[in-house]
């Protein structure tokens, strides 16, 4: 068999729930999810390798699964509600994580760093106090060829202790009656 | 090192900033996906390009069939090596300047996964689709692997030469005959074969660009870049283009380590393909391609000789090495300096005589030997001596930091000349080791070891006292394709006192963006928030040589610093004007200008830049900008002592790197929180050499590590937690003494690594074992130490 | 690298999946968490005409304990068996194995059916499923059937799902308070397959001796290999060193490894023999026992 001759190479429009919006986007159904997101402009996820070893790519399926989104097709991702790095906070209003790498030096060159921090942030979601051990556990999918790791941790830490904080504010905060428990979250910390 | 970001990045103008740990300005980029990288290039019409690989070492090319590539729905060309020929583009001069390298094979391959054939398609599915189908009929050859068979010259490998050996240049340094004599005085001699191996730097962004011609002809070539003007300038020669009809654009860089210095064949495809198809076309490469074709490095088997007293003097060194090549000599060294710093060998000791020597051979391998974190194999060289003083401790059973303080040059002793040739600028290295001795407790680890060796438990202690040489360099040696090795800044200060500041260089990671500000705002009394850096656009930056072999900060960082002194004397003839003084009488303290002797008669540099547009004072020019070309005076020797302390496991051959302390003396430094940041991510460079990554070749010629998962990258689990620390000997010669320091992790930390798990061993009688220390090595050193001992 | 083109069909319910492999036959794949398919079509290993992707399949993502086994859906991923505490606390080979496959992000979409259907002998799975004694359920237009798990992997990348089938679920029998296990794996980094890996599980009887063992290992033969000598060897002993010592080097003669870039013959070999010791001394550990030298 070649390459072409049983091949369903047509286009087909692909409906995308990303970072919250609506995408239609044509598609091959070999399109793997990485391209079809950076096709729609959304750069800021990245591809590192062709052995779904490097984790540049990952972004967030509903909410707190993190995927390799080179190690998926477009087509796949139908119905699910999709969060890359675009998703998580923009210059003006940077997540806690965001926020923590940039305090800890926790990026050099910068390639690595969108899937690392939405890797960091799936872990977030499930274990909101992790040792320095469990972060660089859960990270290790994600391969950064400039910091050495260690920025990273304390970055994680970082944001785990803010969005911690965040979220007793806002337990606290829904005690009072009147108060709407929804705000006072600076971007969106775990839910 | 403790790093205070937050009350720092607040800093007035009036603080300094130099030596703080100010974050990032290019940071929130980065963080939000705002990055610009050369593969976020989208412009309309553009193809995309694939390129058809050898999966043959050695092989002749008997014909190529493109036509059912050319049936593939979307394809738009195909071009083989006949057709570069055709069009006197099938050869790229390579930067040394020794050899060229075929763009796309012409009558026969020379390595596996060479380039064989480019296609252009509308979509990259397409690309690759067609790439499949292009039908090559190879007459396979026998490969020649190893350089041992190749100098014997029984297969030539580069017909096309005139001269028709394998063998591609003699080098050698120091005093021969002297160095024999000393040996054959010796007390003690101890020697080895070393072997630093075949490795890539493998940047998380691969390499790639996209070429535009526009209406008007001229070329705009963003791409992965180290060096672009270097690139401008190579582009002009090889494809004919004017240079001032080439635009190259280095966008943001997603790490280099050297793998972004040379031009690549696929870029000469992507230009080729733009110019005949009149639309722009952009090529990504895959990993594989990244590891198989680009820029290897190392690939050094040295001969290391030391000679010494009883008491441990040394009294000579000696290495010869073979290079390993590949096909091309696209080794990217200076001119002059086919085997690079390798002169740097005799380290941080004092030996009074010594001799190197290399000779280098071409093979079926992949081309490259690109200086991969450090300045010209200066890390082959780091390795052979810090490796040897070892073997030689182990010999004279001598603790291994006592052998290198009895022979340390010693501070007193600098401007110091080396053996081999180099004038090492400044220095400290018994204070520093003392330091990282103190630091880590190596006293109490000693004997924690004793206690564990009782038990049979093997832990090591490994020391490297490494000495760097960086920041090519002096226009009288250091030239690459004849062009000088200088770099060059350009400040201009805008009426309201921010500015712009661009350079010759090229961030890949390193944070020029911040440290730049911060050099500028420290000599001008400016806010550095206020003071955009911007590389890497040709039609704009200076003209410089580029970001590698750490030269960033020696070069480019001395060039800003004098050019922003250029500015300031501009603007004190202002200021006088402004204070009603003689320029003479007007001193720059605190970051202002003030009438020498009254201290309340000053003027900010914001007050004199507005003033340089609105009212500069008669005969005094307006505006307020320098450009600057900085030839270095010498290169810097910034140094560092590391310690790294081990478990081994005897039942697999694991090991486990408990501690590592890297002390590292780089001079001034201009951001701790970026020099520490340099300092983790080349120790777990250094760490993956000495483990895990390497490109073996299997005898058949196959590339053993074509994708990452078998050229192996560690992970958070795998790198170790990074303790650090500095000393801060500045360079006398450069104007803020700092040596750059984004390399001395990486050349300095393997030799600790392997000292360390040969520290272990050395109970069995092991000396050396060749990195990477796999497993299996280590326990078969284990297993072969202890089957000999039992049947003594 | 992209993969070749192929067609693409969402199945949502096993009806459909196999309505869709029956149409399509042998040129049909089952796409299940992808994460060792996609790989192999991105390197044009694997070019499959179809793919039959099980994604919304919603009803095959479960994990429970019925009947005496523990029961995991086709489209189980091993993060849900990570993060399960019954499974946690009883099941500590799967625990063990589950902690040690591909990386983090992988186990969040790989699934332990989908590894155990691709038939690596590298795989982790393979050998686990090995020692605890897993039953496959398989499911064609003809109805179910249950496929002890040392006839369900055949070969390397061949299991005994004849065409047309699906596996819905894989069996683990729920250990009892006697029974523990553990996973012992040596790779060279993070993400990486095994260069020798052994999977243990005993049950200990009142009086402190072997009423069941399973011992198998990865990454040492076309499949993965289940060491039946070593097995009959600890069954009624007590766990001594010298037990230990002489049921793992049992796993060291039957160990059939090739040699690659992980490692020669002789280091697998001796590996499969030192993992095996480990995982029996972890597994006594874990049942409070101590190995008496
Ligand atoms: C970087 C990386 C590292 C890895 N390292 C390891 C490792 O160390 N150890 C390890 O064990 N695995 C490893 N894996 C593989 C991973 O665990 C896979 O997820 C797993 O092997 C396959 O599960 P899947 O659900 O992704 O299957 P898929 O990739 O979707 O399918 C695999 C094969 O099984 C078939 N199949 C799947 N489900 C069914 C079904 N229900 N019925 C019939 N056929 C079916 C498919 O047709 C296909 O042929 C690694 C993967 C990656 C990407
Ligand atoms: S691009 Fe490397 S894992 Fe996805
Ligand atoms: S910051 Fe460069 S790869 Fe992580």
């Amino acid at each position: 068999m070649t390459a072409t001759d049983t091949t369903d190479t047509t286009l087909r429009t692909v409906t995308l729930n990303v970072n919250g919006q609506t995408l239609h986007q044509q598609v091959e159904p070999r399109t793997l999810l990485a391209y079809a997101l950076r096709d729609a402009g959304l750069k800021g996820t990245h591809v590192g390798c062709d052995t779904s070893s490097c984790g540049c790519c990952v972004v967030l399926l509903d909410g707190d699964t993190p995927a390799k989104s080179c190690t998926m097709f477009a087509v796949q991702a139908e119905g699910h509600q999709i969060t890359t790095v675009e998703g998580l906070g923009g210059p003006g209003n940077l997540h806690p994580l965001q926020q923590a790498f940039w305090d800890q030096h926790g990026l050099q060159c910068g390639y690595c760093t969108p899937g690392m921090l939405m890797t960091a942030k799936a872990m977030l979601e499930h274990n909101p106090d992790p040792t320095d051990q469990e972060v660089r556990e859960f990270l290790s999918g994600n391969l950064c060829r400039c910091t050495g790791y260690n920025n990273i941790v304390k970055a994680v830490q970082q944001a785990a202790r803010v969005m911690r904080d965040e979220a007793q504010a806002q337990a606290l905060a829904g005690m009072v009656p009147g108060t709407d428990p929804s705000t006072g979250t600076a971007g969106g910390g775990a839910q | 090192m403790s790093i205070e970001t937050d009350a720092t990045n607040n800093a007035g103008p009036q603080t300094l900033t130099m030596g703080k740990g100010m974050k990032r300005k290019e940071d929130p980029r980065f963080l939000t996906g705002n990055g610009n990288y050369v593969d976020d290039m989208r412009l309309p019409g553009m193809l995309y390009m694939a390129i058809v690989h050898s999966p043959y070492p050695h092989a002749n090319i008997k014909g190529i069939d493109k036509a059912a590539a050319l049936a593939v729905p979307g394809v738009k060309a195909v071009i083989t090596g006949e057709d570069l020929v055709a069009a006197s583009l099938a050869w790229l001069p390579t930067f040394h300047g020794f050899d060229k390298q075929m763009v796309l094979a012409v009558g026969k391959v020379l390595f596996q996964h060479q380039e064989v054939a480019a296609v252009f398609a509308e979509t990259r599915e397409a690309a690759r689709d067609a790439a499949e189908l292009v039908d090559v009929d190879y007459e396979p050859l026998d490969p020649v692997i190893s350089p041992f068979d190749s100098m014997k010259d029984e297969v030539i490998l580069r017909d096309d030469r005139e001269d028709k050996t394998n063998h591609i240049y003699h080098w050698d340094s120091g005093d021969r005959d002297g160095t024999q004599a000393a040996l054959d005085d010796s007390e003690v001699v101890v020697t080895e074969r070393i072997y630093a191996p075949r490795c890539h730097p493998a940047p998380l962004e691969p390499c790639g660009c996209v070429a535009q011609f526009d209406a008007m002809g001229r070329l705009h070539f963003w791409v992965t870049s180290q060096a672009p003007h270097v690139y401008r300038t190579a582009i002009s020669l090889v494809t004919g283009i004017p240079e001032d009809k080439i635009r190259v654009i280095s966008p943001d860089i997603g790490g280099g380590f050297g793998n972004k210095v040379p031009v690549y064949p696929g870029y000469v495809c992507a230009i080729v393909g733009a110019l005949i198809l009149k639309t722009p076309v952009k090529w990504i490469e895959t990993r594989t391609e990244n590891l198989t074709t680009t820029g290897f490095a190392r690939d050094y088997h040295m001969d290391v000789t030391i000679g010494a007293k009883k008491d441990g003097t040394v009294t000579a060194l000696k290495v010869k090495t073979v290079a390993d090549h590949g096909a091309f000599d696209a080794a990217a060294d200076p001119s002059k300096y086919p085997a690079g710093m390798f002169g740097v060998v005799t380290g941080s000791y004092q030996f009074p005589v010594a001799f190197a020597e290399l000779d280098a051979y071409f093979t079926n391998k992949a081309p490259g030997g690109v200086a991969y974190r450090c300045s010209f194999r200066v890390t082959e060289a780091s390795y052979a001596i810090e490796r040897g003083m070892d073997i030689l401790a182990q010999k004279l059973t001598m603790d291994p930091a006592e052998l290198r303080r009895k022979n340390f040059v010693r501070k007193d002793q600098f401007p110091y000349d080396s053996a081999l040739g180099f004038t090492y600028d400044s220095g400290d290295y018994e204070g520093t080791m003392d330091k990282a001795l103190n630091q880590i407790g190596y006293a109490e680890l000693r004997r924690e070891q004793a206690e564990k060796r009782a038990r049979g438990e093997y832990m090591g202690i490994g020391i490297s006292t490494f000495t760097e040489v960086v920041g090519a360099g002096p226009s009288k040696h250091f030239d690459i394709l004849g062009i000088k090795m200088f770099d060059s800044a350009e400040i201009r200060i805008h009426p309201t006192g921010t500015g712009i500041i661009r350079t010759g260089t090229k961030s890949q990671g390193q944070g020029h963006e911040t440290t730049w500000a911060q050099i500028v705002a420290e000599e001008l009394g400016l806010d550095p928030q206020n003071l955009l850096v911007e590389e890497g656009d040709t039609d704009t930056a200076p003209y410089g040589l580029g970001t590698y072999a750490s030269r960033s900060t020696p070069v480019a960082g001395a060039a800003l610093a004098l050019a922003a002194r250029r500015v300031r004397e501009k603007a004190r003839k202002v200021a006088a004007h402004l204070l009603e003084a003689a320029a003479e009488d007007i001193e720059w303290v605190d970051h202002k200008f003030q009438v020498m002797g009254a201290p309340s008669r000053s003027v900010t540099m914001k007050e004199v830049a507005f003033a340089a547009y609105t009212n500069p004072g008669e005969g005094n020019e307006p505006g307020l900008e320098a450009s600057l070309y900085y030839d270095p005076p010498n290169m810097t020797f910034p140094h560092g002592a590391y310690i790294a302390v081990v478990d081994v496991d005897a039942e697999t051959g694991e090991v486990k790197v408990r501690r590592f302390l890297a002390i590292d003396d780089c001079g001034t430094v201009i951001n701790p929180m970026i020099v520490e940041g340099q300092v983790h991510g080349g120790l777990t460079e250094g760490f993956a050499i000495a483990f895990m990554q390497e490109i073996p070749y299997d005898e058949q010629g196959n590339n053993m590590a074509p994708n990452f998962m078998e050229y192996l990258i560690p992970t958070s689990v795998e790198a170790p937690v990074w303790e650090t620390g500095s000393t801060v000997t500045p360079s006398p010669h450069h104007p803020i003494g700092a040596k750059g320091v984004g390399e001395s992790p990486n050349v300095g930390s393997p030799a600790a690594f392997v000292n360390a798990v040969m520290d272990a061993l050395a109970p069995l009688g092991v000396t050396h074992i060749d990195m990477p220390l796999t497993r299996e090595k280590v326990w078969r050193a284990i297993r072969d130490a202890q089957a000999a001992a039992a049947s003594d | 690298m992209f993969p070749a083109a192929f067609d693409y069909i969402r199945a949502h319910s096993a009806e459909e999946a196999l309505a869709a492999l029956a149409q399509h036959g042998a040129e049909a794949r089952i796409l299940a968490g992808g994460q060792s398919l996609i790989p192999a079509m991105r390197l044009r290993l694997a070019r499959p005409a179809v793919l039959v992707d099980l994604g919304g399949v919603k009803d095959l993502g479960y994990l429970r304990e019925e009947g005496g086994d523990l029961r995991v859906g086709a489209m189980t991923r091993d993060v849900t068996l990570e993060r399960d505490a019954n499974v946690r606390a009883r099941y500590s080979l799967l625990t063990d194995t589950g902690a040690v496959i591909a990386d983090p992000v992988v186990r969040c979409l790989g699934t332990v059916v989908g590894s155990l259907c691709h038939g690596d002998p590298s795989g982790d799975w393979g050998a686990a499923a090995l020692a605890s004694r897993a039953v496959m359920v398989a499911r064609s237009a003809s109805g179910e059937r249950l496929i002890p798990i040392d006839e369900f992997l055949v070969d390397s990348f061949q299991t005994s799902l004849e065409e047309g089938e699906l596996a819905v679920e894989v069996r683990f029998p729920t250990p009892d308070g006697r029974t523990h296990g553990s996973y012992q794996k040596i790779e060279r980094k993070v993400g990486d397959y095994a260069t020798a890996a052994a999977a243990v599980q005993i049950t200990l009887g009142d009086d402190g001796r072997v009423t069941h063992a399973g011992v198998a290992l990865t990454a040492a033969g076309p499949r993965p290999v289940r060491v039946d000598a070593a097995e009959k060897l600890l069954l009624g002993q007590l766990l001594t060193e010298d037990v230990i010592r002489a049921a793992s080097e049992e796993a060291r003669i039957v160990s059939d490894p090739f040699a690659d870039t992980r490692g020669s013959v002789e280091y697998k070999k001796d590996m499969a023999r030192v993992l095996v010791a480990r995982g029996l001394r972890a597994s006594a550990a874990r049942l409070g026992t101590g190995v008496t030298a």
